[in-house]
């Protein structure tokens, strides 16, 4: 099963539903393109939902980097909602835990974008 | 994709396949490992860590060693031994040094978008090590042993 993503605005923030599989090739270049689409709309707070994904791999880790620097750099921010325990534990290992603002309720992560903003 | 290999029967205790050098049987892979590692008595965490490690051996081999060139193939070696399983992947390409590769947890390759691999590999195996094999490819040799893991 590849990756699949659905995006839904909320507020002022792009919020991304995404499931499957983040692996090198067809589910990373996904991400990649979804990614390099949502900012050059304009959009630069983005919400990505992991609870459905069933596979990360390194490539995957690195798109999410990749990702996280990309918004940042447009002066935005990407943030992550939902991490399965696969992800959570992988993120944990690679010390990225400590690079991504991860929230576990969607409501309260879009709240954090109003307050990273309007600094 | 073909079809997967017969099924272990109980008393064996090697399982060889070789695949097309294609990204698509990464998949095939993972799933040959998942029933190769139920059967050698590793539970479902375990299992997963095992399927990641050959998830990631499989990449490098068909991406970095082989070049993504589907007329090389990927040979895969599982052996379970009483207290371990033993895991080897073999390509075509020309190899790598993993003692020169940097901590991707380090502030400086934090945001690095690669280089992690190995160091997952590494993480959930017992053993790792690799070898040039002359004239044939790179072989990479993984042991998870049976008892208490990461």
């Amino acid at each position: 099963m590849s990756m699949k993503a659905t995006i839904r605005p909320v507020d002022s923030v792009t919020v991304v539903d995404v499931s499957g599989r983040i692996t090198l090739g067809e589910g990373c270049t996904q991400l990649r393109e979804l990614i390099r689409d949502q900012l050059s709309k304009g959009n630069k707070n983005i919400l990505l939902n992991l609870a459905d994904v069933t596979y990360i791999d390194s490539s995957g880790i690195g798109e999410l980097v990749s990702a996280f620097t990309g918004v940042s750099k447009q002066g935005g921010a990407l943030k992550l909602l939902n991490l399965t325990k696969k992800v959570h534990d992988l993120l944990q290992i690679t010390k990225l835990y400590t690079v991504f603002d991860v929230h576990d309720d969607e409501a309260k992560a879009i709240g954090s974008f109003a307050k990273t903003t309007s600094a | 994709m073909r079809p997967l290999p017969d099924p272990m029967t109980p008393e064996s205790s090697v399982v060889e396949v070789t695949l097309e050098s294609d990204l698509k049987n990464v998949e095939v892979a993972e799933e040959i490992t998942r029933r190769v590692a139920g059967t050698a008595g590793f539970d479902e965490d375990e299992q997963q860590r095992i399927e990641m490690a050959v998830h990631e051996s499989m990449i490098n081999a068909i991406w970095h060693g082989n070049k993504n060139d589907c007329s090389k193939s990927v040979w895969l070696h599982f052996k379970i031994h009483p207290d371990r399983l033993e895991i080897r992947v073999r390509d075509q390409g020309s190899g790598f040094d993993p003692s020169h590769l940097p901590d991707p947890r380090k502030d400086e390759n934090l945001l690095s978008e690669s280089g992690r691999g190995i160091f997952l590999i590494r993480t959930f195996m017992d053993e790792f090590r690799v070898e040039h094999v002359n004239g044939t490819g790179t072989e990479v040799t993984m042991v998870k042993r049976l008892g208490p893991g990461i």
